[in-house]
């Protein structure tokens, strides 16, 4: 990593009106993603309460908190998997209310999932190309019947497909049943897939865990590699403190369903009360 | 009388629905699993009750006895053999075990005794009696009264008694529920049985309204008592018998129109339409997959 | 397999090649077509030749048509159960629907088309054209019915979906029973049955049309529409996220699935001659799954395997058929219980492949050594 990319890691954050944060860069646009006052209830329980976010366009953000505190349901109401009980949810403008989770990924939001979901029965290219799907145009029947566009698509796209799968120099998989690949492998397939739906914003949810410092090293490489190359902007969940103190421009902290502190890394690391979420009150001394 | 009558009818068709529903629901319940073979549970108990009086005519109360004793044997025989194998398979897998069970039971009840109806005889000497000088069939009432007992007895178990208790963990978690200590396998035999011995009991109740046993009766009953449980909400057993007499009533309405061939056409149709707008059934919870 | 068609383009990497070796020799998409269809048109020529010189008998051939007719109906059923991953119970609904549809729609058009029984035995184009026309006509309104239940059908998952299917295909066993009586006059003739029916299939265009069927389902299923509806059954909430409309996709499947079983439904009436409502109850979607589940499911070989092996054994032994059904169960069951992936999983057959791997020299018996190749990589 050059240190020209080290220094875009610390850019300037700008307080917008709402209580989120943004890279001043991104300040001219639209945030890319804008959640206002999202919560949601099972039943009488409040999972996650009052949460804002603003993404800009190509900020790399970190959320972390406890076990339980509510991280991943945040991603499924991004995601609209849940509906929330309140709030707005703005992607690239758009109100995601009512929508389906394939709508919402059209609009731009891609995700990973803490377990892993991959389309294990289907080989690693295969994989790609359903990411690719809403991509490629070809009529059913055209399809049946083997027109030439049929075949001059599928070698366009399984093209694309290795190029993606070059980001993590996975290629020679490219044919393995994507349910056979180790672990690490999987986790960065589920990346690519994402990517293959041309988001604007990814959601990785624990995209280290499972993986030792060296891999995790890589993957921060590998994020920040992705956020230039697509100019995207990147959610994650992390556990792994050297990641996201590592990559992340904000870092919201989240404790019971709350956001608890946010700001730059260097302000969380010294903010008492997440000090506090993390090893209770005792710690704080 | 004739409102009266079919009202009885209704309910005793319905109740008889309902008995059989309360198999699938606790079954569906605790392992997830829509046993097809519970209609042929019920089949195999009507052959016992022909076997038992007109073979060696026997009395009905022994028939009775042994139809219910045959039909837990059974449940819990078939959970053993076929189902338990498959507890950690994919549900797929386990719901085509259930229908190749099911088909066993019909084609295995065909090669022993034949396609022909048997006619079980009557459990009851009278059939009807009189109340305030309206005539009403004594199956009826019995029926009813049966199902209604059934009913009140398997809720107090599921919700007081400790076994209760433990089929209710079970069916919230099994994992969790062995951790804490819970018999899961013992649990599930127990559920199957306490099915089967429901479906022993709608099987001499079902006898004693039709008086015939086919190989393939299992399948038209057991198809309907499970569109009952699911009109009902599937696990609920207050749902099951709501379903059951929802079932019975519309086919005894259909009926009474004349139109008596439409019959199962309506209770399916009822069915795509209660799934279309409420897909849990009538009294039935959402489950949210965890992702 | 010789309809199971090429399955991709020209390989796009070549990381394959073992160090060392040799460039693999390949066989270009259109000579896979090509080696393909020629196989098929020699198996049916050969087929017809032997059924015309009376090597086959006319038992014989009626019988290789129904293995032919069920082949359609466990492939079609396998786009559900083994490529979409849910398990409908009414598969013998949308046959019949497509039979009595087909049939109908042949006698019919026969008047105004002036078309006689006899012209079907020696056919004529006018019989040909009734012919394709009944079984689209057919297929088209099995599809119908499929979209009608796959809407609600498909909001549900698993057994709510199996029941509903089953329901479904009860009510059109009773509508089939009763219409008469509704449109007021004679159309599918009630519990007595349609009979009269021309005998429109043969040998030929029977597994014409078989082979017709199996390749537009392989060039669907390895698509990008294949792909979706292969992702849903893999995970579905990881292809809603990955942008797969899930209601279109599955409703597609569902939709393409009746649409064959209908087509099945179709020749099923023109071999038999005679459809009653009574043919197509539950047991007969039990007998279509049982094809399915006993290949493997999401394995058109093994459909196509298994619809052979079960339509000819029960043929061959006509003296145990009483216990056929009964021994299906335990099958049934020990397959379950044992080998759940059915007996050829997923595996499916390329003649092109192996075409492949014979020029290559890769032998079967040499497979372990292949193996050792790539692993060191």
């Amino acid at each position: 990593m050059s240190s020209e990319t080290k220094q875009k890691r610390r850019p300037v954050i700008v307080q917008m009106e709402s209580p989120n944060l943004i890279p001043e860069r991104d300040l001219g646009q639209i945030p890319v993603l804008e959640a206002k006052h999202i919560g949601i209830d099972f039943g009488g329980l409040t999972a996650v309460d009052d949460f804002n976010i603003a993404m800009g366009r190509t900020e790399i953000s970190g959320l972390i908190g406890p076990n339980g505190a509510g991280k991943t349901t945040i991603f499924n109401l991004l995601t609209n998997v849940y509906k929330p009980t309140r709030g707005t949810i703005l992607v690239d403008g758009y109100d995601t209310a009512g929508m389906s989770i394939t709508q919402v990924n059209k609009l731009g939001i891609a995700r990973t999932f803490q377990n892993i979901r991959l389309f294990s029965q289907m080989t690693v290219a295969q994989n790609i190309l359903v990411g690719f799907g809403n991509s490629m145009s070809t009529h059913l029947v055209t399809d049946m019947l083997r027109f030439p566009k049929h075949w001059k698509q599928e070698r366009e796209y399984r093209d694309k497909a290795m190029d993606l799968l070059g980001i993590f120099d996975m290629q020679r998989f490219a044919d393995t049943k994507a349910g056979n690949l180790p672990y690490g492998a999987q986790r960065r397939l589920e990346i690519l897939r994402a990517l293959a739906t041309h988001p604007k914003v990814l959601l990785l949810d624990e995209p280290a865990a499972g993986m030792n410092p060296n891999e995790t090293e890589e993957l921060m490489d590998n994020i920040l590699k992705i956020r230039d190359e697509f100019q995207i902007a990147i959610l994650l969940i992390e556990h792994d403190m050297s990641l996201v103190m590592g990559v992340c421009e904000v870092v919201g902290v989240l404790n019971y369903g709350k956001i608890i502190a946010k700001g730059t890394p260097e302000e969380i690391q010294r903010d008492p009360k997440v000090i506090e979420a993390y090893l209770g009150k005792q710690g704080v001394k | 009388m004739t409102f009266l009558t079919q009202l009885l009818n209704g309910l005793q068709l319905g109740s008889i629905y309902a008995l059989v529903a309360l198999g699938y629901t606790m079954v569906y319940g605790i392992i997830l699993l829509l046993n097809f073979a519970h209609g042929d549970i019920i089949m195999v108990g009507a052959y016992i009750s022909w076997i038992v009086m007109a073979k060696l005519g026997m009395s009905p109360a022994l028939a009775v006895v042994l139809s219910v004793a045959g039909c837990t044997l059974l449940g819990v025989l078939i959970d053993k053999v076929a189902y338990a194998p498959l507890r950690n398979a994919p549900r797929l897998s386990i719901l085509i075990t259930a229908i190749g069970v099911s088909y066993f039971l019909e084609n295995g009840a065909q090669l022993v005794f034949g396609a022909d109806a048997k006619v079980v005889p009557a459990f009851i000497s009278t059939s009807t009696i009189k109340v305030g000088g309206v005539s009403l069939s004594l199956n009826a009432i019995i029926t009813i009264i049966v199902t209604a007992v059934c009913t009140v007895v398997l809720q107090l178990l599921v919700q007081k008694t400790k076994l209760g208790k433990a089929m209710r963990a079970v069916s919230e978690d099994m994992g969790a529920a062995r951790l804490m200590g819970i018999n899961v396998n013992t649990t599930i035999s127990f559920t199957f049985a306490l099915g089967s011995a429901l479906a022993g009991i709608g099987a001499v109740l079902y006898s004693m309204a039709y008086s015939q046993a086919t190989p393939t009766m299992g399948i038209m009953l057991g198809t309907k008592a499970f569109v009952a449980a699911v009109l009902g909400g599937i696990g609920s057993i207050p749902g099951a018998v709501i379903g059951g007499l929802l079932v019975g009533f519309a086919e005894v309405f259909v009926s009474a129109l004349g139109l008596s061939v439409w019959k199962d056409a309506v209770v399916f149709l009822l069915l795509i339409i209660v799934l279309v707008v409420k897909p849990t059934g009538i009294l039935g919870r959402t489950m949210n997959e965890k992702v | 397999m010789e309809e199971d068609m090429a399955t991709k383009g020209k390989p796009i990497i070549s990381t394959g090649s073992p160090k060392g070796s040799k460039k693999r020799k390949t066989i270009s998409t259109g000579k896979r077509y090509i080696i393909n269809t020629v196989l098929t048109v020699l198996v049916i020529v050969i087929g017809q030749m032997m059924i015309d010189n009376g090597s086959i008998s006319r038992y014989q051939g009626s019988v290789l048509e129904q293995v032919g007719i069920y082949i359609i109906m466990a492939v079609s059923l396998n786009i559900a159960t083994g490529y979409l991953g849910q398990l409908p119970l009414g598969h013998a609904g949308f046959m019949s629907v497509g039979g009595y549809s087909c049939a109908i729609f042949i006698m019919r058009m026969m008047g105004p088309m002036h078309v006689t029984m006899y012209d079907f035995m020696t056919g004529t184009p006018a019989t040909t054209l009734l012919f394709v026309c009944g079984l689209i006509f057919g297929g088209v309104c099995a599809a119908i019915c499929g979209l009608i239940i796959g809407i609600p059908a498909l909001r549900l998952k698993g057994d709510y979906l199996a029941i509903i299917t089953l329901g479904f295909a009860e009510i059109i066993r009773v509508v089939m029973l009763n219409i008469d009586s509704v449109v007021g006059f004679q159309l599918t003739g009630g519990a007595k049955g349609l009979t009269g029916i021309p005998s429109y299939t043969n040998f030929t265009n029977t597994f014409v049309v078989v082979a017709i069927s199996l390749f537009l389902i392989h060039t669907m299923m390895k698509s990008r529409h294949g792909r979706a509806i292969l992702a849903i059954r893999d995970n579905e909430i990881a292809a809603e996220a990955t942008g797969v409309n899930t209601t279109y996709y599955k409703t597609l499947a569902f939709v393409v699935s009746a649409f064959f079983a209908g087509v099945g439904g179709g020749l099923y009436a023109g071999c038999i001659g005679v459809m009653a409502p009574a043919k197509f109850g539950f047991m007969k979607s039990i007998e279509i799954l049982v094809m399915v589940v006993l290949g493997g499911m999401g394995s058109m070989l093994g459909s196509v395997i298994s619809a052979t092996f079960l339509t000819i054994l029960p043929e061959a032994l006509r003296a145990f058929a009483d216990y056929r059904m009964v021994v299906y169960a335990i099958v049934l069951i020990l397959v379950m219980i044992f080998r759940p992936q059915g007996l050829l999983g997923d595996y499916d057959f390329s003649m092109g492949n192996f075409l492949e791997k014979i020029i290559n020299g890769e032998f079967p018996w040499k497979k372990k050594q292949a193996e050792e190749v790539e692993a060191d990589e």
